[in-house]
């Protein structure tokens, strides 16, 4: 049974990368049969991991009433699919939107804001690493030692160059032209990042094509 | 490899919650850290209290740690649990904080925790020494050093994607994370540091022939660029 669900996965790969001569029904018919499946595995997954024991055990079998809140929420929520009275489901929306905003908001700002603010907020000068680039040179010790002024400089720059209440001439401008840089190297990090995920990916697909299916590497 | 050194840190029979956020889209790079770590907890004989965010993620976590149980003799329930999958991402980490138990009493197949020996003294997050989450995506390492390390204080580690690596590296530089292991790069160097070569370590070869043969492309459609101009002026 497992070799024909490996024979079934390998195929769908084949059909998948199929794409990369041209747009064609092979790939189509992959497409279109991982989709359905997708939504069929989700529909499943949530009635019996969500619905049964967050809902029908509590409201039906238990017998607490106060389940009967999110019952109709849901219910209201589905009105979508009616579009006579569609806009009860704004209801339940403003609801989810509401207590997540009140949830996200504090934490969020504290998480994300004020901690990396402070995470900023250091000695400019970390005599320990420049000690240790003194006693040890090196590329990495070097890179220890200036990584404080570097995200200083590049927090400011970068700052400077999305403040466009002020015309970017001059030092203003010349400093604006760092921020850019700054901007570009981590742009370019994060684009590195993405192709070494992309190329990830396909060596895990070529992997289980050669090795689980095919067999030809250890 | 700080993450590698917060698990060393670790004193035997120190339990530590992996969350398993991924799913099988992402299973080259995040399923290699998922094994890896999880031999080095074994390895460490600390215990394992996995759980998951994403549902697709209960069984690829299930499968690194069975893997992981046999080369080291470990036994399920003794030294290590799957709690399984509760919908709600943040509300549910909020949840754990206060009542891991209680929020889920029984494990992924059904068998209620209480039974379990390896949740002895598992009430909530006082009783967890580290957290690692294994994230593709939302809900996921955001949430979790939302309020895991923001509002309990606890040691979180994680193991991302590479695409997602860049914007969680302001949280390691803040010192919300212990730890990050970024795509299939920081997998492979966990295998190296637990000196147990798998998969990642395999990819990496391919993984550089494949970056030479784009910096060839980039560097050859930029001569050629260059050649262009200069021949047009």
């Amino acid at each position: 049974m497992e070799a024909v669900g490996v024979w079934i996965a390998a195929l769908l790969t084949i059909c998948i990368l199929s794409f990369l001569y041209k747009d064609n029904p092979v790939y189509k018919f992959a497409e279109h049969l991982f989709v359905g499946i997708s939504a069929a595995y989700w529909a499943a997954l949530s009635w019996h991991n969500i619905l049964i024991p967050n809902l029908y055990q509590p409201l039906f079998r238990e017998g607490q009433i106060l389940f009967v809140i999110p019952l109709l929420l849901g219910i209201m929520m589905i009105l979508r699919l009616v579009p006579r009275v569609a806009w009860v489901s704004r209801w339940p929306l403003a609801f989810i939107v509401g207590t997540y905003s009140g949830y996200y908001f504090i934490t969020y700002l504290q998480t994300n804001a004020i901690e990396q603010v402070r995470a900023t907020l250091v000695s400019f000068i970390e005599l320990r690493e420049w000690r240790v680039f003194l006693s040890q040179p090196g590329l990495i010790t070097l890179l220890n030692a200036i990584a404080v002024p570097v995200m200083v400089i590049g927090v400011i720059t970068g700052i400077i160059y999305f403040f466009f209440s002020r015309e970017h001439k001059g030092v203003f401008g010349g400093l604006a032209k760092v921020g850019v840089w700054f901007l570009m190297i981590a742009f370019g990090a994060s684009f590195g990042y993405t192709v070494m995920a992309r190329i990830s990916l396909l060596i895990g697909r070529v992997y289980f094509l050669l090795r689980t299916w095919l067999g030809v590497i250890g | 490899m700080r993450l590698h050194e917060a698990i060393e840190r670790l004193d035997p029979g120190s339990k530590v919650i992996i969350s398993f956020d991924y799913s099988p889209s992402t299973m080259p790079e995040i399923y290699p850290m998922n094994l890896a770590l999880a031999s080095h907890c074994f390895a460490k004989d600390l215990k394992i209290i996995g759980m998951a965010l994403w549902p697709t993620g209960v069984p690829l976590g299930q499968e690194s740690m069975e893997e992981a149980a046999q080369q080291y003799g470990k036994e399920y329930g003794v030294d290590y649990v799957n709690l399984g999958y509760k919908a709600g991402g943040i509300v549910v980490i909020s949840s754990t904080a206060e009542d891991i138990p209680g929020t889920f009493p029984q494990d992924y197949a059904g068998r209620s925790v209480a039974e379990l020996e390896v949740m002895d003294g598992v009430e909530n997050f006082d009783s967890i020494d580290l957290i690692v989450s294994l994230s593709a995506g939302d809900p996921g390492v955001r949430e979790w050093v939302m309020i895991a390390e923001g509002r309990y204080g606890m040691d979180v580690g994680t193991g991302v994607t590479a695409v997602s690596a860049p914007s969680f590296y302001p949280y390691l530089n803040a010192g919300q994370l212990v730890g990050l292991l970024g795509g299939m790069k920081g997998a492979a160097e966990y295998e190296v540091l637990i000196e147990k070569s798998g998969t990642a370590t395999a990819g990496m070869d391919a993984q550089s022939i494949a970056h030479g043969l784009i910096i060839f492309f980039i560097l050859f459609a930029n001569l050629f660029y260059l050649l262009e101009r200069k021949r047009a002026s």
